[in-house]
């Protein structure tokens, strides 16, 4: 596997970048996260329309671009360089996969196009109570009535879950593991956002009380729901390297201007190896998150192992970033006002979102056999 | 220099096969054989024509040993003893010898019949050995040499040696310092065995009582030793680090999880198997992320865009595989506490592979020199900091003073 982008990826990544730092610079960050959604509705909407990024991976007899992993690789590090706010990852990267993975043909159909456009936001609940992101963990049972189903139970940590105008809801029936369709304003269906440690990803509890749902899967999902999360994590982990890579650049920008005893903090070792040690951590990332899009892409056989051994490395070394540039501010990136917070306060949240570091090396453990 | 001539891959393979209808391998000994690879200019191919080489492309040297081992089921590679003088000496021997000297010697490294080692370091000169103390002092036609080199692969061995001194200490350590050839032979040489950590000695210790060099052995002028020393590192075919497995699952981790299969033996506690499961996990994944930045490095290389990730390689390997050996040690747990293959004070004998419990327990001490050798971790990390990072560097005390004003330990 040759770990390099071609010149036409480069150039969608420059496109990508330039379009995030016009768009989504710190001030429109600070004012997104505050926005009841968590997103600003015109930059989504640009998002998707402008350079066509809602429906990156949506195939394009489904009216998407029909890119694949190492393009959404791309997109999740610049967006996460700059903390962009969007539904992308519940919408784009987890919604997506599941109906393309899990979905029958006319629920493809009815979703993907306005996925694509960004008209639709979708999103995928399946965690429960425990809080355990092992779809074993699965307890709601889904109740055949009629022609239809209903669902009763409740569903944590469901990205973008008040916005979304879709939840794909995971449930069990008597064949295992299946995936029911539920819309947002469904009747019986309670949804608040969680007060989130980081702010610029939204989160939501969902009470479903009878509430009617459509059965889109045929079977049991186990392991097709496998691969959706293992690609999420995938997409995730090349989040965690833009914004580690952001708060490395951050710190190393600190520390070549701040002067203290006459002399940039950058040129004593106690900061300057810190920086490297990050530099070491945040080119191992990179390898680890391209590694495991390029297996998303080309070979599917590795997936869940270079899934795992890419979320169990990003996360720690995103968080480890994000906490060496708070120290490497020092004082100054302990307030509000520095945007130091909001990186450490991503880079915890997306390392315990679907599983922390504990968790997939634990999940590595088991597939390489140790 | 470096305008090679150009010549097909098939006529150096004509050329290699013509050597082997005059003399084959599997009819002649090592340094015959060689000799004559050396005379027909297939030594170090990217030399000038009667030095051992036909100015083509360094590339072509791959080429000549594949077409060998085509034809003959012996195959004389360099002598590991000779890796120096083969990859370090001839090309500072090229560059700056006399021509009396190629010609005698430059055959001679080749064929292994010359061992060379290389003095540089010395006790107080470590990281920083542009601070060396070795002084040579010039009498008549010759330079008198006293002082001390350490960490000297091969010196026990080698006929040659490629030595650094300060030959003038009034100006700044750089400025200062020459290069020499020297006789291993000569008077006041003395080289003794430096044993290590495990007990062995891999490398020596050179001490020079009134050695006399001839004027014509410097290489380079008077003050141009750093110059030529750095040629002399530039040509290291010996990357420390960077390379690793390039096969999954391969090189040391595979010994740590053919040690974690066999764990029963060590009647793990739950939690105890817990903790080091996670452990062995957390360097699986290390050892695979190596692996893949340096694959990732040589695709940018080769797509003409290398990044930083050449660089931060020697730095990540010396610490996981300082940390792969702590845990092999840690899962045989009491039985860690043993050293079966004891601390006998010799000469190298390498390795002791006769257990992966013995290999782990020799790794768990010779891992230690990872950080060390080749440059320390904390130089590493100044390289990272302000080659790549672009931080500025520390305030330098030693700049623009005489190397006799700076304080030394």
């Amino acid at each position: 596997m040759n770990l390099t982008f071609t010149e036409e990826q480069d150039e969608l990544r420059a496109t990508v970048r330039q379009f995030f730092a016009d768009k989504s610079d710190e001030q429109a960050v600070r004012a997104h996260m505050n926005l009841p959604s968590g997103y600003d509705g015109d930059l989504w909407t640009q998002m998707a329309e402008q350079i066509g990024l809602a429906g990156l991976i949506v195939p394009e007899e489904h009216g998407g671009a029909g890119f694949g992993y190492k393009e959404l690789c791309i997109v999740m590090e610049e967006m996460g360089r700059v903390l962009a706010c969007a539904p992308y990852l519940a919408t784009s990267v987890t919604a997506t996969n599941a109906l393309l993975q899990c979905a029958d043909e006319a629920t493809r159909n009815s979703l993907l196009p306005s996925i694509a456009t960004g008209e639709t936001i979708a999103t995928l609940a399946y965690v429960e109570s425990s809080g355990c992101w092992d779809l074993s963990e699965v307890n709601m049972r889904a109740q055949s009535k009629d022609d239809g189903w209903l669902l009763d139970g409740e569903k944590g940590w469901v990205l973008d879950g008040v916005a979304a105008d879709v939840i794909l809801v995971v449930a069990r029936t008597e064949t295992g593991l299946e995936v029911f369709r539920v819309e947002g304003d469904a009747e019986g269906l309670t949804r608040s956002d969680l007060p989130t440690l980081d702010l610029t990803r939204k989160l939501a509890k969902l009470s479903f009380a009878s509430t009617p749902a459509t059965k889109i899967s045929e079977g049991d999902q186990s392991e097709a729901l496998e691969r959706v999360l293992a690609l999420t994590v995938v997409a995730l982990a090349a989040e965690q390297v833009g914004g580690a890579q952001a708060c490395l650049d951050m710190a190393v920008e600190y520390a070549s201007t701040r002067l203290q005893f006459g002399r940039p903090i950058g040129s004593y070792q106690a900061i300057k190896h810190k920086c490297a040690d990050m530099l070491v951590e945040v080119e191992f990332a990179k390898t680890a998150a391209y590694h495991a899009c390029f297996s998303a892409a080309d070979e599917p056989g590795e997936l869940l192992e270079a899934a795992s051994l890419a979320k169990a490395y990003c996360s720690e070394v995103y968080f480890h970033a994000a906490a060496e540039n708070i120290q490497i501010h020092g004082g100054m990136g302990f307030t509000w006002e520095h945007p130091a917070h909001l990186y450490f306060k991503r880079a915890k949240a997306s390392a315990l979102l679907f599983g922390d570091a504990a968790h997939h090396r634990e999940a590595l453990a088991t597939i390489v056999g140790l | 220099m470096s305008e090679y001539r150009s010549m097909s891959e098939d006529e150096v393979r004509e050329r290699t096969r013509a050597l082997l209808e005059k003399i084959h391998p599997e009819k002649s000994d090592s340094v015959t054989f060689r000799r004559a690879q050396y005379d027909e200019g297939l030594a170090w191919i990217h030399f000038p024509e009667g030095y051992g080489g036909l100015n083509v492309s360094p590339k072509m040297n791959v080429v000549v040993l594949d077409e060998i081992s085509k034809h003959s089921s012996v195959v004389y590679n360099d002598p590991p003893a000779g890796l120096i003088g083969i990859g370090m000496g001839a090309p500072v021997l090229l560059t700056y010898g006399s021509e009396e000297l190629k010609k005698t010697l430059l055959p001679r490294i080749f064929s292994g019949e010359d061992i060379w080692c290389q003095m540089f370091s010395e006790p107080s000169a470590g990281s920083d050995v542009a601070g060396l103390a070795t002084r040579a002092v010039r009498d008549g036609d010759e330079w008198v040499v006293n002082g001390q080199k350490v960490w000297t692969t091969v010196a026990h061995l080698s006929k040659w040696g490629m030595l650094v001194a300060r030959t003038n200490p009034d100006v700044p350590k750089h400025d200062g310092l020459s290069y020499f050839l020297l006789d291993m032979e000569s008077p006041g040489v003395d080289v003794r065995p430096l044993y290590q950590i495990t007990g062995e000695a891999e490398f020596n210790e050179v001490f020079f009582n009134d050695v006399r060099i001839p004027h014509e052995y410097m290489f380079g002028k008077e003050g141009q030793g750093w110059r030529v020393a750095i040629t002399t590192l530039m040509n290291e075919r010996v990357a420390i680090g960077g390379a690793g497995p390039r096969k999954k699952g391969g090189g040391s981790i595979s010994q740590l999880m053919k040690l974690w299969s066999e764990r029963e033996k060590q009647n793990l506690s739950p939690g105890q198997e817990a903790v080091m499961r996670d452990r062995v996990s957390r360097l699986y994944i290390e050892t695979e992320l190596l692996r893949l930045t340096a694959q990732r490095a040589r695709a940018a290389q080769k797509a003409g865009n290398p990044g930083p990730e050449g660089s931060v390689a020697k730095l990540a390997q010396a610490d996981i595989n300082k940390r792969l050996w702590e845990t092999a040690v840690d899962i045989l747990g009491s039985k860690g506490l043993s050293f079966e293959a004891g601390y006998e004070l010799r000469q190298s004998a390498g390795v002791d592979a006769s257990s992966t419990e013995a290999f782990a327990k020799y790794q768990f001490l010779r891992s230690r020199a990872n950080s060390i050798e080749g440059g320390t971790s904390e130089i590493m990390r100044n390289i990272l900091g302000e080659r790549v990072l672009g931080l500025p560097g520390e305030p330098r005390v030693d700049k623009d003073v005489a190397w006799k004003d700076v304080p030394r330990s």
